[in-house]
């Protein structure tokens, strides 16, 4: 096991180089002179020679690699074009907003989507089954920022709940003193992971329920709730704890529309913002950590998934 | 000599499926009895529906599956009738069963210990440590080596043969009155056959449990069986003492099955083939099911199915030579071998 | 008359490698065939038996190339296959057929019947196209089934018919050598016996030669002019099917026939149970492959490996790997349960 943990580390390492040539090259990639653009239009020509000294254009792509790599190594990621902060700083002052965020819709979409799969699995092919994988249909196809603001538009906007315009008014120091904030945006996440969820459970324990060892375990006189709950159910999970770990690096990263419906300050806002103004430091910073973090996610899928399912062991 | 008990009978039980297609009818016409302390076997070949007649009688059968008619007596009492309830508390205590694939049938989340010590707390309330203790005796039992280390293992971690002896101590667990063991060897090699079949019969010699071994392979009915009950399409159409069986099998089916039987034991010049292939359960004959492969079949054999009719000796058969109403000849040629009908039958006459 | 060989394998050796460590480098290799050798002649047909993991499926699999061994030499007409390229493998396809256990796996379903035997026919140019309608259902008649099932899909026979259209196959390109690899395993006894008789048949009319694979002692015995006995990669005895089934020399072999359920009552025979399982091909045991189940073994079979002999109380052409074949038939030996 601890084998494996170490080759699976250092399997990583070329992914995250990857990633690191990826990043960079986004400097190079967009179009004309990456100091014009930073500079802005009508800058003079010594204000474009300055900053292009300072980004180190001046050096030969392979040393401009080594320097942008030595210094992420480091946690330098450079400075905001906009603010002049540390894009580091930048990145942690968000990140916190956007995991709890991930976290929490996590724990919903897991909550909801295993209630719904087990339910749907048990009475396969009744309307409790229908009913739930026709809304779980209805949840994996309706896009987030739509979802979004039709929460907004009945909760918020609408006066179903009076106070609720809160929502609405978020403070751009973070937010978590209050749930009411927190709801809406969660539930906008976490409803859409728990159609995925709900539909592997499913999916899966109508697998396992025609396995020989569940007609053994009723050979053995064990009751349907056991058959399900602790002869199903256990094996039923093992595929399901890679989609949520999945999911949650997922929300980590991606949650950029939701983040701009409800103005959240999270890593998704602070990256549309950059991208808006093009302050590409920042772009940058925010696509390398969120690399970095899916990888890490990956990484620890991977490796509770060997964990659980024992048998891979052996091979 | 005293009659001896009878612990399970099967009479006419039917079992049919629903499927895509209609329904099938997987088990139409099921009737034998076991007598305590003695093995059934239950042969046939694939679609026969001898699995679904050992599913039937612990009623375990899939969703879809429906037992439509009949009685499964155990010890006189018709588990058909029982309760759900009633019947979790017999499953894996009186009885209980073993399954063909070693590796698919345990869990392979759970130790072995905890499968067979489940059944254990289940049934006759045992501590969790009471039933760890009673576990490696069962393995120690079954002839496992180092039992108090293999408790520990899980199943990927054991060899076909040595998951079929923990199948065989977990369905031991509760002391059962009976032992239903579905092809327990079919995926085992033969020398690891040879084990388990040995395992059985000590233990059922040491135990006294009664057992319904399920097999397609005749020469695993003849070493381990007292009884026998042949099945084709979804019928016993012969049951029989072992000897009767073997020696004098009566029914065309059973004499084809045994002709066609490669043999590595004795030297056979060619192979006596049944023509033609089982008949699908949606299309069955109106007649006989076997009447349309069977050389000796009649226009009787064709228009009527025949029941199943008990001799002397208690042996039945499901076949129309052996009635009162049989139309075809008195001697009958069937795969080289020469039975007399019971009646005299139309007799031939020759042309000058 | 002399008996012409067709096959010769020498010292064919297949092992397959292990990954594993950080960087997934070979650690070490399943022996699955280690170094066996044999020969068929022509128009006999020869049987290798063995349980699960003897090597038997992979030693056909080589001959064929369809995995390439590892070592050795597999000698058709005198041509080593091993040495020779791949495209001039492709030449000698056509001698060379297989049938396997699961027909249904080997043929595209969405292909008719027709089209899979004229698929096999047009890639070795066995004929011209316009004459190959008329062959495939001159194949069909043969293997007893109906002309007009040529149109039919495989789903739309059963088991048995399905292992007809995978021996139509294989004779559709006239070939002198057919590998059947579990060939009859999955059939139920009675098309079993229709299956046997049809390649008994087969035989007799087109001179062929059978390379039989399987599990079964009676199959093989019903089928065979010869046999070869593997456990673990290796040969444990080999010899017509007379002298092998009437007076195998090889504990292993007695062991496996003694093994086997036989179909009548009242035939009690004395079994010898062998213990434990076989062991893994990865860590084979030293020296005789069977020393760790075999009632007989000695210090030295842990350490010498015994060689395939003929003993003065065998038949010429019967030959076992064992140390000690005399003293067991003298009773010298006895077994140690």
């Amino acid at each position: 096991m601890t084998k494996y943990i170490i080759r699976r580390l250092l399997q990583t390492i070329p992914v995250l180089i990857g990633v690191t040539i990826l990043v960079f090259s986004l400097m190079h990639l967009v179009p004309g002179d990456p100091a014009q653009i930073v500079a802005g239009e009508g800058a003079s020509e010594q204000t474009v020679e300055n900053i292009r000294e300072r980004l180190g254009l001046n050096e030969s792509i392979p040393v401009q690699y080594g320097n942008f790599l030595g210094n992420a190594v480091q946690g330098d990621l450079g400075s905001s074009i906009r603010s002049g902060r540390p894009v580091m700083e930048e990145i942690a002052s968000r990140f916190w907003v956007t995991f709890e965020l991930a976290f929490y819709s996590t724990i919903l979409a897991v909550f909801l989507g295993l209630i719904a799969g087990i339910v749907s699995a048990v009475r396969h092919y009744t309307l409790a089954d229908t009913s739930i994988m026709i809304v779980a249909l209805f949840g994996l196809s309706m896009p987030n920022f739509w979802f979004g603001l039709l929460l907004i538009q009945w909760f918020a906007i609408g006066n179903w709940m009076p106070e609720s315009l809160e929502f609405l008014k978020m403070r751009p120091s973070g937010w978590g003193d209050s749930w009411r904030q927190i709801i809406l945006p969660v539930v906008t996440l976490g409803t859409g992971g728990a159609a995925i969820i709900a539909r592997m459970t499913r999916s899966s324990m109508l697998e396992v329920v025609g396995q020989d060892y569940i007609r053994t375990a009723r050979a053995k006189g064990v009751s349907e709730r056991l058959v399900t709950y602790r002869h199903a159910l256990k094996n039923a999970l093992i595929p399901v704890v890679t989609v949520v770990g999945l999911e949650f690096g997922g929300f980590l990263g991606g949650a950029v529309l939701t983040e701009t419906i409800f103005a959240i300050n999270g890593m998704g806002r602070l990256t549309i913002d950059a991208i808006r103004t093009r302050d590409f430091p920042v772009v940058q910073g925010t696509v390398l950590v969120i690399s970095v973090i899916f990888v890490l996610v990956n990484l620890i899928v991977d490796i509770s998934y060997r964990l659980l399912n024992k048998r891979i062991d052996l091979n | 000599m005293s009659v001896p008990e009878i612990i399970l009978e099967v009479k006419n039980l039917k079992t049919s499926f629903a499927t895509d297609s209609g329904e099938v009818r997987a088990v139409d016409g099921v009737s034998f009895k076991l007598p305590k302390g003695q093995t059934i076997g239950i042969v046939g070949e694939s679609g026969s529906g001898k699995s679904i007649t050992s599913l039937s009688i612990l009623r375990l059968l899939a969703s879809n599956g429906k037992i439509k008619e009949g009685e499964v007596l155990y010890k006189g009492q018709d588990l058909l009738k029982f309760s759900e309830d009633q019947m979790r508390k017999l499953r894996g205590n009186e009885i209980s069963m073993i399954f063909q694939e070693p590796m698919t049938s345990l869990n392979p989340v759970y130790t072995v210990g905890q499968q067979i010590g489940e059944a254990l707390m289940l049934h006759q309330n045992m501590s969790k440590k009471e039933a760890h203790i009673r576990s490696v005796e069962l393995l120690k039992l079954v002839g496992i080596p180092s039992p108090d280390k293999r408790v520990k293992n899980y199943p990927f971690e054991l060899s076909g043969g040595m998951r079929q002896r923990v199948m065989i101590a977990m369905s031991l667990a509760c002391d059962p009155e009976i032992l239903i063991a579905d092809e327990p060897t079919t995926a085992l090699d033969v020398t690891i056959q040879a084990q388990i079949l040995e395992l059985i019969k000590e233990l059922q010699d040491r135990l006294g449990m009664s057992v319904v071994f399920i097999t397609h392979d005749l020469g695993v009915v003849a070493e381990t069986c007292d009884y026998v009950a042949v099945m084709y399409a979804g019928q016993v159409v012969e049951y029989a003492d072992i000897r009767s069986l073997f020696h004098y099998p009566k029914l065309p089916y059973t004499i084809g099955l045994l002709k066609s039987l490669p043999r590595h034991d004795i030297e056979q010049d060619k192979l006596e083939p049944i023509k033609g292939n089982v008949p699908s359960p949606h299309d069955m004959p109106v007649g006989c099911r076997f009447s349309p492969r069977c050389p000796a079949a009649t226009d009787l054999c064709r228009a009527k199915m025949p029941q199943l009719e008990t001799d002397e000796k208690g042996n039945q058969v499901r076949c129309w030579i052996y009635s009162e109403e049989w139309d075809g000849e008195s001697e009958v040629n069937i795969y080289g071998e020469t039975r007399i009908a019971k009646s005299r039958g139309t007799e031939t006459v020759l042309p000058d | 008359m002399e008996k012409q060989e067709l096959l010769k394998v020498e010292g064919l050796k297949q092992y397959f490698p292990i990954k594993g460590g950080f960087l997934g480098r070979t650690v070490n290799h399943v022996k699955a065939v280690d170094d066996i050798s044999f020969t068929v002649y022509e128009g006999e047909t020869v049987s290798i038996v063995g349980e699960s993991g003897c090597g038997k499926s992979t030693t056909g699999r080589a001959i064929l190339r369809l995995e390439e061994p590892t070592e050795g030499k597999v000698e058709f007409r005198g041509v080593n296959l091993a040495d020779i390229s791949k495209r001039q493998m492709r030449n000698y396809r056509k001698d060379l057929q297989i049938i396997f256990q699961d027909p249904y796996a080997s043929i595209n379903p969405r292909q008719t019947v027709a089209s899979v035997l004229t698929e096999a026919m047009e890639i070795q140019k066995v004929l011209p196209a316009n004459k190959r309608r008329h062959r495939v259902e001159e194949l069909l008649e043969t293997v007893g089934l109906l002309p007009y099932q040529a149109d039919r899909f495989p789903h739309e026979f059963s088991g048995g018919q399905r292992q007809r259209i995978g021996i139509a196959r294989a004779l559709s390109v006239n070939p002198q050598l057919i590998i059947c690899d579990e060939a009859v395993s999955a059939l139920d006894v009675s098309i079993q016996a229709q299956v046997l008789n049809l390649l008994e048949e087969l035989q007799e009319e087109f001179k062929l030669t059978y390379l039989f694979i399987s599990h079964d002692l009676g199959v093989v015995r019903h089928i065979s002019d010869r046999i070869i006995v593997m456990y673990l990669g290796k040969i444990m005895e080999i010899g017509d099917k007379t002298s092998l089934f009437e007076n195998p020399k090889h504990p292993y072999t007695k062991a496996l026939l003694s093994a086997i359920p036989v179909p009548d009552p009242d035939k009690k025979k004395e079994r010898i149970v062998l213990r434990g399982d076989v062991p893994s091909p990865i860590d084979p045991p030293s020296g005789c492959r069977f020393h760790t189940r075999c009632p007989y073994a000695t210090a030295k079979c842990k350490v010498e490996v015994p060689v395939l002999r003929t003993a003065s109380s065998m038949k010429e052409g019967h030959e076992a790997a064992c140390h000690y074949i005399e003293e067991i038939e003298s009773g010298e030996k006895q077994p140690n349960y």
